[in-house]
């Protein structure tokens, strides 16, 4: 099962690595951890998402985490209507023959050619997990020179009132 | 003129340096004794310790001081305190945080550091000592302002004694140890990610009460917590109200008492047979303070399969980590014990399950094949309660003989077993019995020890001679390691691969060296003679017992088996 994890902690040194070596002592396979500050001073917002194999997983994960000083709030939002993004840089090979091809793709993405050298394009997009993929999909053949992803960082929406309607269109999980 | 008015609107606080401070602190904590060893990074610490006195055993190892720190704090319950140097120093107490993290003890240890503007550059005597402590700490911290000192050390005692007790390391760079600051000690703790649960559900007590009254076959499996949670007189109350027949962990036991007709003996690898049976057969089991260590449950496969389970514990991870769990109970062993108490229900109807098991301890007891002419090292470990009356604090390191004296040193009362069992830390043993004596000066401390183990830590014998602490050190003297060498015949055809001693130092005059007394015994009436003489004097001493070398611990479950398959079981 793939979980989103957020965690408040804080923004203390070393936080990271007790987070980071608390998952890996126990066994959690860790996907993308990604961490910055939030709208309070001295508190920063960790995003984990994991893979694990069942419930009885996931439940020791927050616990563990809860555990941690530093560590003021952990929630599973997997299941809750949340927003997710991550952003991807993909440097694409292109001559000048392709990059309106390439146009034409990042285009509906709603991504953006942000560098542009002789050979090679470097595209921007924002998504959740799916979009990035699919993206990344369409541009392979073209010959991806580099691609960095930020991992994902999320929240719960505003309103959490139509949880199952939204969560048919989620495109996690 | 304007220096004076101010003094007399608020007393004049002076300043003082990081280390003075430190020292300071430790005295608002009550700190009564400190367990360390000096070296450059915490100079000034002992400085101004020297100026400042708190009692201070320097002990011979860092090892040495931070398993004393444990016996300490496991008899006590107050926290042990510990200081060492930086690098090795830090290094050295590896293996006791690691201990005391795996067995829920109370431990502020201070370690010096490089100074902050060398640290990261492979200084000399740098290690890195919050990334080599976050995985084996409860916490940890790394001091870089005087000033934030009084509010660490606060909050390091306030960690490390509540909710599950645990280990808390206070690094402190020496650069600031010696700078200057306006101490504030009346700070509150303030730490809104650590608020422990320590009072139950009520809905959960209830829960669990009716499944007491609905149940036939209940059995209670009592650890640690209990002994934490000042516990053990509620947990007798309750059992006997509700008729519930009671088994110990390895840690657990002397939280009720090994006499009482209700108690089944210790359950795990080498538990009792009516122990191990009621864990396999219960239909209701109600866990408190334990923590289902594989060396307890065997394979969970076969584990409590036909119950209900019930875990109280005040550390929410430990519920439904290893064992399903219907009634969860996250609180304070005492706490959640007394509510249960409160609460209406009727006890259960165990009568024939309590009469079964009775049928079980006397089919199926502790057993082994008597030898006048040999000392058998079960019959050592009952020797040594005879001469006791079953009220000495026992210490023990790892092994055989750790094992002989759960089965066999009967605990009357809490707090007098101190063991590493978590960790399994050889060298535990005989510093642990330098803290549990420190503790309570008058009361008698064995320290039961292997032949292999008691090597590891055995320079500490010149803390006994230097205090003249009546620690009672009993080497069970089988002339092997000999744990590995019973699972060597046990599983590896008896591959005997360097776990035979033979030749060992003459431990008598290892002690003489030490200024010690030192008696070699190798029969049960010698032994008899030594323990009447020794075992309530006020001296140190050292005995080694040569006992028969081929003795197994039985019963056992092997690795990978069910409780149910125990093998060693009296015929
Ligand atoms: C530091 C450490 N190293 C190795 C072991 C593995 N080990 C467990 S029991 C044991 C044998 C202990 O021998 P001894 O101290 O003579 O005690 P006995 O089993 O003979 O009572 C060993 C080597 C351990 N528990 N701890």
């Amino acid at each position: 099962m793939r979980r989103i994890v957020t965690a408040t902690v804080n923004n203390q040194s070393g936080v990271l690595n007790r987070v980071t070596g608390l998952l890996s002592k126990r066994q959690f396979n860790i996907e993308s951890i990604t961490v910055g500050y939030t709208e309070k001073e001295g508190i920063s917002k960790m995003t984990f998402v994991v893979n694990v194999d069942d419930d009885q997983k996931i439940e020791q994960l927050i616990k563990q985490l809860n555990k941690q000083i530093d560590v003021l709030k952990v929630s599973d939002i997997t299941d809750q209507a949340i927003v997710a993004r991550e952003l991807a840089l993909i440097k694409v090979l292109s001559n000048g023959q392709v990059r309106n091809e390439i146009g034409g793709i990042v285009e509906p993405f709603r991504a953006s050619i942000i560098d542009v050298s002789r050979d090679s394009v470097t595209v921007q997009v924002t998504g959740d997990s799916a979009k990035i993929e699919a993206i990344i999909d369409l541009l392979r053949p073209y010959g991806i020179k580099e691609l960095a992803r930020t991992g994902i960082t999320a929240f719960t929406r505003g309103s959490q009132k139509s949880v199952t309607e939204l969560k048919q269109y989620s495109l996690l999980k | 003129m304007r220096a004076k008015v101010r003094a007399e609107a608020e007393p004049l606080r002076e300043t003082m340096s990081g280390a003075d401070v430190l020292i300071q602190a430790l005295k608002e904590e009550n700190v009564e004794v400190l367990f360390g060893y000096p070296g450059g990074a915490v100079l000034p610490i002992y400085d101004s310790l020297y100026k400042n006195p708190i009692k201070h055993i320097l002990t011979k190892h860092e090892q040495g001081a931070i398993h004393a720190a444990e016996g300490y704090a496991r008899v006590s319950g107050k926290p042990g305190v510990v200081i060492a140097t930086s690098g090795p120093g830090a290094t050295n107490l590896v293996t006791g945080i690691a201990d005391a993290m795996m067995d829920s003890l109370p431990l502020v240890i201070f370690t010096g550091q490089v100074a902050t503007n060398v640290i990261g550059t492979d200084a000399f005597q740098e290690s890195d000592v919050m990334g080599i402590t976050t995985p084996i700490t409860k916490h940890n911290y790394q001091v870089r302002d005087a000033g934030d000192l009084p509010r660490i050390v606060k909050e390091a005692f306030h960690i490390a004694t509540t909710g599950r007790p645990g280990p808390v390391v206070v690094d402190i760079p020496k650069d600031i140890s010696n700078s200057f600051t306006d101490p504030k000690f009346d700070e509150e703790v303030n730490l809104p990610g650590y608020q422990p649960t320590t009072q139950p559900n009520i809905l959960q007590i209830k829960k669990l009460k009716e499944a007491i009254s609905e149940s036939k076959k209940p059995v209670i499996l009592a650890g640690a917590g209990v002994l934490h949670g000042n516990a053990s007189h509620d947990l007798l109350t309750f059992a006997e109200e509700m008729k519930i027949p009671v088994t110990n962990t390895l840690l657990g036991l002397g939280s009720f008492p090994g006499d009482h007709p209700l108690f089944l003996g210790m359950a795990g690898m080498h538990g009792t047979y009516a122990a191990n049976m009621a864990l396999y057969e219960c239909d209701l089991l109600i866990s408190i303070g334990a923590r289902f260590d594989d060396r307890l449950t065997g394979n969970l496969k076969h584990f409590a399969p036909e119950a209900t389970v019930a875990h109280i514990d005040i550390d929410p991870a430990e519920i439904g980590k290893n064992v399903k769990t219907e009634i969860p109970i996250v609180s304070d062993a005492g706490e959640a014990i007394r509510k249960l108490s409160e609460q209406n229900g009727t006890p259960a109807e165990s009568e024939q399950w309590r009469a079964h098991l009775s049928g079980y301890k006397k089919d199926y007891p502790l057993w082994y094949k008597e030898e006048k002419e040999k000392l058998l090292p079960q019959r050592l470990v009952e020797l040594i309660h005879e001469h006791t009356e079953g009220e000495a604090i026992v210490t023990t390191d790892v092994g055989q003989h750790q094992m002989w004296a759960a089965q066999y040193y009967q605990f009357k009362n809490p707090n007098r077993w101190v063991t590493s069992g978590g960790l399994g830390t050889m060298g535990f043993g005989f510093p642990a019995a330098i803290g549990a004596q420190l503790a309570f000066p008058d009361k008698t401390v064995v320290g039961l020890v292997g032949d292999g183990g008691f090597q590891m830590t055995l320079q500490e014998l010149s803390v006994l001679q230097e205090l003249n602490l009546p620690v009672k050190v009993v080497i069970l003297n089988n002339q092997s390691l000999g744990m590995v060498r019973q699972w060597q015949e046990t599983f590896y055809e008896e591959r005997y691969s360097h776990s035979l001693i033979p030749v060992q130092p003459d431990f008598v005059r290892l002690a003489e060296a030490y200024g010690i007394k030192g008696y070699k015994v190798s029969s049960e009436k010698e032994a008899a003679e030594v323990f009447k003489e020794t075992m309530n004097n006020e001296e140190p001493v050292v005995i080694d017992c040569r006992v028969c070398g081929l003795e197994n611990v039985f019963p056992m479950i092997a690795p990978g088996k069910g409780l149910h398959e125990m093998i060693g079981v009296k015929p």
